[in-house]
């Protein structure tokens, strides 16, 4: 943003004059950068150590921010740039890097992903990382005893987080997945960016479809593994990688995500290219979006939903109907990755909830259109910001005067300074234990979140109420 | 054996080898996971607890995101410091330059919060991009009337300790800029301690009993007109000398100010703070107070750090911190409590630091310069460590181990520093290695069965 563009969405805001002014600056980002989505999906494949190609600093700032949500090891390797590659170039800096990981984990794949400096050194990474592996006897696509690699661009002056995620999981995809794959029964799912728990769940709905699946990342268990025995250097699970190898095989693709440019994903590619049938849903948060979900499983596996998910689906319309006065008209500030922001409307529209705000610090350009479509009310009512902070968020619930606010950690001074609850979802979960393990997809995840809203508001007007009433 | 990369391998050091021999301040192994951050990250955490001034990233978002709120260096006024502003650079700005937007940034959140100064960080893309940053911040502070200072931190630029001297650089151009009056011949500066969980509150309350003034708190609750003044103090006391030393020498070579070194974790090493400075003033009445205050403080707190003991005694502990100076204070700090150390490193240690910790420690004991998490994991199982002592990104490598951890980082939000910080951390210590939860985990599982 130029100090003319800022001039200009100044004059918008003063036509607009209930709105705070804008400003040039990002005032306590609704984002992270993009090395960080690409970090999280290479730590949810089979084997794989995630690498970034860049200074020191990075690789340690994202462990540590995603170790705060997890609780889990998460190792990232760098090359390390020092002031020289800067001038003079990465490569060896990437070399040895590469070299020195293979020698200590022994891994089956290292994710490569650009930082905003190598970029800007104009670095050709792809090319490097494509003469290493010729170096070391890998042309890439076979197995060996080097490591697999994959390079993806991710450069944090270009998207977010969310971007720098979808760019990996397509580069992975398009860098392992052969032509030579026979077809098969199995359907690929990327999910986007979900927690450790939805990633397990979507496979258990899966089994019960009888649907054999490639869930791609798959950090349920490399981010939230079990108490081990001996330090394991990798930690078990994540997508097998020759179960990428052969995506293209795959009888059909569902990927979540609304406000991902259809053109760039994993799905996309693997239709366009193979022919793999993708089927593009919005994460199923909310009964509506889950139908969809679930009907799409049901046209795949060409069976009914088993009666497991048929109670669980029963059991949220009657928990919503228990719970429908206590939430009807309240007014709702959701905010963080576009898509997660898209799904918790969803829910909201259907239970009553006016979702007065919807912010995220993504910038798809699709957001409004997909919360028109997955909960219609008029602009005067939902406000849709993109590209934002949580600066002008707050700026903006001092005058909308919400009733609770949605979304991760980060807006917890929001809600602190309002006096009113927060229900914690999505990334980062930094201020209390378990944010791995919050469920937010399906009819069962939706009867979570619809609980925990419904127990927020509760416990607000117990809390403030002028009788301490035991039965509310 | 734990296995160490083969350039890795003079970075690790058993004692009783001899003769000593450790390499260290050097570029971190490529791919070797290091766990430090870089030269922004140095600048960022001594800065950072400075609350009147404006903080402002200057580069792409992820510098400013990730250290959002992330410290629990608290202020006992103004709140600026929490809050994260960058210039959020993007594609067309780093093709153009981010120079206009810089100036625009800084000319409207001057406007918005009225800060005392501003520090300008320039980040890895400034630096590569070129952007005239010390220009940009001239043109601000005369437009509006404050310093703005930058602080030249690109991450590739060297290693952290190399933003501790860019943060130093930027706080030297405040010093002297303010009139000394008011301040007395028994004075003092605290340097190095940024005031996590309210720490800097305690010693300073122990100055004030002595009878010293503290001119500046540099940087924990610190306040841009204090620093400005810091000339006028007779002493500056210096903890976490790898921050900032090059500051005390700076004020030394300018003013004439002395230095000591000090450490205030620890009931050793708090008393000997506090004697050392009772000894530089050479006034019988503060050593008479100081001596007075120490007795009082280790009365109060002896009978409950004894009775933690109990209990902790005999157990092994792993140190892993950013600076060495502080693990020298950890080492003593559990020996009180009747701990061995049996493994102790750090980011940023010097050859003269770790020499330091040989003395310190018993034979066997693993010291390690710039160590990685297979390293660290290896060493815990090594030396069958009951607690390991580290940051954020060492806690999951312990608690997957079913090793205890005791946190002493700047996210903390436990005073561990001064006599009542050595009870805090007496029962942060115990409260994980005499937890029942163990008994579910290998490592004592395994015990139980031999």
């Amino acid at each position: 943003m130029s100090a003319d563009t800022t001039m200009t969405e100044g004059l918008n805001i003063i036509q607009k004059s209930a709105s705070p002014p804008s400003y040039v600056s990002t005032r306590n980002a609704c984002k992270l950068c993009a090395p960080l989505g690409a970090s999280l999906v290479f730590r949810g494949i089979e084997g794989a150590v995630p690498f970034l190609h860049g200074s020191q600093g990075c690789a340690t700032y994202m462990r540590r921010y995603i170790i705060s949500h997890f609780r889990e090891p998460m190792d990232i390797a760098a090359s390390g740039f020092s002031e020289s590659s800067a001038i003079f170039g990465g490569g060896e800096n990437l070399r040895r890097g590469l070299q020195n990981v293979t020698a200590q984990y022994k891994p089956s794949m290292i994710g490569v992903a650009t930082t905003c400096l190598c970029e800007t050194i104009g670095e050709d990474v792809a090319a490097m990382v494509r003469e290493y592996a010729l170096s070391e006897g890998q042309d890439g696509r076979t197995e060996g005893h080097a490591p697999q690699l994959v390079h993806v661009s991710t450069p944090s002056y270009s998207g977010t987080h969310v971007d720098g995620f979808h760019a990996a999981v397509r580069s992975v995809v398009e860098t392992l997945a052969t032509p030579e794959a026979t077809s098969h029964h199995c359907v690929n799912f990327f999910p986007g960016m979900v927690s450790a728990a939805d990633l397990r769940y979507l496979k258990e709905i899966a089994e019960d479809f009888e649907i054999s699946s490639l869930l791609l990342p798959d950090y349920s268990e490399t981010l939230d593994g079990p108490a081990l025995d001996a330090y394991q250097k990798i930690p078990a699970g994540g997508t097998p990688i020759q179960g990428i190898r052969s995506a293209a095989g795959a009888r059909a693709s569902i990927e979540f995500g609304r406000t991902v440019r259809e053109r760039d994903t994993a799905a996309a590619f693997l239709e366009r290219t193979f022919g793999v049938r993708a089927h593009r849903l919005g994460l199923p948060i909310g009964i509506n979006e889950t139908d969809r979900f679930f009907s799409t499983l049901k046209d795949i596996a060409d069976r009914p939903a088993s009666r497991k998910h048929e109670l669980e689906r029963g059991r949220l319309i009657d928990s919503y109907v228990d719970g429908h006065k206590y939430v009807f008209g309240k007014r709702a500030i959701v905010y963080g990755e576009e898509d997660l922001v898209v799904g918790l409307a969803a829910l909201l529209a259907e239970i009553g909830i006016i979702p007065v705000l919807c912010a995220s610090g993504g910038k798809s350009g699709a957001l409004r259109q997909a919360i028109a479509e997955v909960a219609p009310s008029s602009p005067e009512v939902t406000e849709v910001c993109d590209d934002t902070d949580f600066m002008s968020i707050g700026e903006k619930a001092k005058l909308l005067k919400p009733d609770l606010l949605i979304g991760n950690s980060k807006g917890y001074g929001i809600a602190r300074d309002l006096g009113i609850p927060l229900v914690r979802v999505g990334f980062p979960i930094h201020d209390r234990i378990g944010g791995q393990r919050i469920l937010h997809l399906g009819y069962r995840g939706t009867q979570q979140l619809f609980d925990r809203i419904v127990n927020a508001l509760l416990e607000y007007k117990q809390q403030t109420a002028e009788i301490g009433y035991s039965y509310m | 054996m734990t296995n160490v990369l083969h350039e890795r391998e003079r970075q690790v050091y058993r004692k009783g080898a001899e003769p000593f021999q450790i390499d260290c301040e050097k570029q971190s192994a490529a791919g070797s996971v290091s766990q430090r951050a870089c030269v922004f990250c140095g600048s960022r955490v001594v800065l950072y607890p400075i609350a009147d001034a404006l903080h402002v990233v200057h580069g792409p978002i992820g510098c400013a995101s990730y250290t959002w709120d992330i410290r629990g260096a608290r202020s006992s006024g103004p709140q600026l410091h929490r809050l994260s502003f960058s210039t959020d650079l993007q594609e067309m700005d780093v093709i153009r330059g981010g120079e206009k937007k810089l100036f625009a940034a800084l000319c409207e959140l001057i406007d918005a919060h009225h800060p005392k100064a501003a520090f300008v960080y320039a980040t890895c893309i400034a630096g590569i991009i070129g952007d005239d940053v010390n220009a940009v911040c001239k043109q601000a502070s005369e437009a509006k009337g404050i310093p703005v200072l930058p602080v030249h931190s690109e991450g590739f630029k060297g290693t952290k300790k190399d933003g501790y001297r860019a943060a130093c650089e930027a706080l030297f151009q405040l010093i002297g800029t303010a009139s000394t009056e008011g301040i007395v011949p028994t004075s003092v500066n605290i340097l190095g301690d940024f005031n996590l969980a309210g720490e800097i509150w305690m010693i300073r309350e122990y100055f004030e009993r002595m009878g010293i003034q503290v001119v500046a708190c540099i940087t924990g609750d610190g306040r841009v007109d204090d620093i400005r003044r810091a000339h006028g103090a007779a002493l500056n006391l210096v903890q976490c000398s790898g921050s900032m030393m090059y500051l005390a020498k700076s004020m030394k070579e300018r003013w004439g100010t002395p230095f000591l070194r000090v450490s205030y974790f620890g009931i050793e090493d708090m008393a000997q703070a506090l004697y050392d400075t009772a000894r530089f003033f050479k006034d019988p009445e503060i050593m008479r107070r100081t001596q007075d205050l120490v007795h009082q403080e280790i009365d109060k707190v002896m009978p409950q750090i004894n009775a933690y003991r109990r209990d902790v005694q005999g157990k092994k502990a792993g140190i892993y911190v950013g600076g060495a100076f502080k693990a020298f204070s950890l080492v003593r700090a559990l020996r009180l409590l009747d701990m061995k150390t049996v493994l102790v490193g750090s980011q940023t240690g010097s050859r003269e630091d770790y020499e330091q910790l040989r003395e310190l420690c018993d034979e066997g004991t693993i010291i390690v310069d710039d160590s990685n998490p297979l390293e660290l994991a290896g060493f815990l199982q090594e030396k069958d460590v009951d607690l390991f002592i580290g940051g954020v990104k060492e806690r999951p490598i312990a608690y997957k181990l079913g090793v205890g951890f005791c946190d002493h980082n700047h996210e903390r939000k436990e005073a561990l520093a001064g006599f009542a910080g050595m009870v805090n951390f007496a029962r942060e210590v115990h409260s994980t290695v005499m937890s029942p939860v163990w008994q579910f985990t290998s490592r004592k599982r395994n015990e139980t069965a031999v």
